[in-house]
């Protein structure tokens, strides 16, 4: 990838004994919206905060616009846009007075600061509320502004650190859609932390992190298509000599998950006949699916997604 | 990082850190009244409660408790102010302000600086607000009494904001600010000479108050109450030394925060 804007490679990370990333490498293209999507301590966190400047890697490199993110810091705070997990806004102080203190904190002032503010506060349909404390307002209105507060200084790369979190489903798209208008129209790069199925779907890429590992990078679609076909899942009173009987006599691999059993197969739907006719009264229920994020997940790691959370 | 790109980031930055201080203890007027209020309700108790049973070998015929009591006063109003302004620092780390702050190009001086420089002016402003109670307990003051006790307080404010910022950056929890200052500021401010004079106090007390930075702030600002009245302060260490003293307390208060400041804790993950 010749236009490359972000190049991380074999960044590994540790606290004291605990390895939080290990031999992460992938690049981000300018123009797209990459996203994190892992369960929580998978390491997604960890990486978000070496991307940030927040903390220098134990090993590897990360590079953005060519540059050295570590060697660099003050460079690369200058051209990065921080979106926090956690409100990053003064309460106590009102929109206007917010997003005044952030472009001050990176040397913009006077009209230029002010037009700034117009023109974002507005884009973001939060104009009317600029006079209003911070604690007045909506969770939705708030990450708004948080938004604004990390595009003010004009950055080229958009990070957030699971920005959907604690948002109901209809603010989660509406906040997708200024993502994705931001991409379109400015040419930003985005790049997010996601534990979300819904919200990684709507990434251009993905890289999915366990573990501290990278177990899979590619398009949504990509990755669900390299599974190849269908998802079935058998219910049955014994999975575990079922999933093994399968395997033997298709010659698949049959993964025993939750107390059923799982096949990936293409023409699943003819699949299905042909395991109901093999297996006659073995089988209480049998169901098929596309493959979702969630079945790339437990494909790449034998893992649920919810499993790996806790 | 380049010098010249740190010095840009410098002075707005920096600025932008202390006028937020200022706004947001005006909004907040239970501050106000914690640390005006709290000093002036001591004041009065303690002062008017142990004025029979006090007698002050150091001052002088006609002065009683209430007034000994004044100077230290005034240090409990930089104290209180210093405490509750660096308090937030803990709060902006929990609530999440702090991080966006700490991803943006600012030098760590300038945070420190714009950080200690607020709660300094918050606490001066309500020294002087006490200093102006001064007439009422006898004390007259002078123009050159006022411009020095101004110096004093601006320096001793920014010694114990600094302190205060000192041991807030790495706590997580305000609980265990509150600790720190029931047994560590308070009896800073008791063995400083605020309370009771080192005339009376045990030997090893005596030696205590006299290594206690603070004491020195006391002494300045007794200086400065008596300006013209040199018998109430003799025996005591001199303007000069007083002020020096102070002066090198603020200085070391800051570079020990910047230094602090400069290194990642483990509290700037969160």
């Amino acid at each position: 990838m010749s236009d490359s804007l972000l190049v991380v490679e074999a960044l590994t990370h540790r606290y004291g004994e605990r390895t939080a990333l290990s031999n992460v490498s992938f690049q981000v293209a300018k123009g797209e919206i990459f996203g994190l999507l892992g369960p929580n301590g998978g390491g997604k966190t960890t990486l978000f905060r070496v991307l940030s400047t927040l903390v220098a890697p134990s090993e590897g490199s990360v590079r953005m616009f060519g540059i050295d993110v570590v060697r660099e810091q003050g460079e690369i705070r200058r051209r990065i846009g921080v979106v926090f997990q956690s409100p990053s806004l003064d309460r106590k102080l009102t929109v206007l007075e917010n997003l005044r203190h952030q472009g001050h904190l990176y040397n913009l002032r006077g009209q230029e600061l002010q037009s700034r503010i117009d023109q974002l506060l507005s884009r973001f349909g939060m104009a009317d509320r600029k006079g209003d404390l911070v604690e007045t307002l909506s969770g939705g209105q708030r990450r708004r502004v948080e938004l604004a507060k990390g595009l003010l200084h004009k950055p080229q790369v958009l990070l957030l650190d699971e920005p959907s979190t604690g948002l109901d489903p209809r603010v989660r798209r509406e906040l997708s859609d200024y993502l994705e208008r931001l991409r379109d129209e400015d040419g930003m790069t985005i790049l997010l932390t996601t534990h979300l199925m819904e919200e990684a779907d709507r990434c251009d890429r993905l890289a999915i992190l366990d573990r501290g590992q990278l177990v899979a990078l590619s398009t949504p679609r990509e990755l669900k298509e390299q599974i190849g076909g269908d998802v079935i899942s058998v219910e049955t009173r014994q999975p575990q000599p079922l999933a093994e009987q399968i395997s033997k006599r298709f010659g698949i691999e049959a993964r025993v998950l939750d107390g059923s059993v799982r096949v990936e197969r293409t023409n699943g739907h003819k699949f299905i006949t042909e395991l109901v006719e093999a297996f006659p009264g073995q089988i209480d229920a049998i169901s098929i699916h596309k493959p979702t994020l969630e079945d790339v997940f437990i494909h790449r790691t034998g893992r649920r997604f919810e499993e790996a959370q806790a | 990082m380049s010098t010249k790109a740190e010095t840009n980031y410098f002075l707005l930055p920096a600025f932008t850190l202390w006028w937020r201080e200022m706004v947001r203890f005006f909004r907040q007027r239970d501050r106000v009244m914690g640390a005006l209020g709290t000093p002036l309700v001591f004041w009065l108790l303690l002062g008017s409660g142990l004025g029979k049973s006090f007698s002050a070998p150091v001052a002088p015929e006609g002065h009683g408790y209430l007034e000994y009591f004044f100077g230290g006063t005034i240090v409990l109003v930089l104290l209180f102010t210093a405490i509750f302004s660096t308090i937030s620092i803990i709060e902006d780390r929990r609530e999440g302000f702090l991080q966006a702050v700490l991803v943006a190009p600012v030098g760590r001086f300038a945070l420190v600086l714009g950080k200690i420089l607020g709660g300094t002016t918050l606490a001066l402003i309500q020294g002087l607000v006490f200093v102006l109670l001064a007439p009422l307990v006898g004390i007259s003051l002078s123009v050159e009494s006022v411009i020095w006790l101004v110096v004093v307080m601006f320096l001793l404010a920014f010694a114990l904001t600094g302190l205060g910022f000192l041991l807030a950056w790495r706590m997580d929890s305000t609980q265990g600010f509150h600790a720190i200052m029931n047994l560590f500021l308070i009896p800073l401010w008791l063995l400083s000479g605020a309370v009771f004079p080192p005339s009376g106090a045990p030997a090893f007390m005596r030696w205590i108050m006299m290594c206690n930075p603070v004491s020195y702030g006391v002494i300045a600002i007794r200086h400065g109450l008596y300006w013209n009245v040199p018998q109430a302060t003799a025996g005591m260490p001199s303007r000069e030394l007083s002020l020096v003293v102070t002066a090198v307390f603020a200085a070391a208060m800051f570079l020990l925060s910047l230094k602090a400041a400069q290194r990642t804790t483990r509290g700037d993950l969160q």
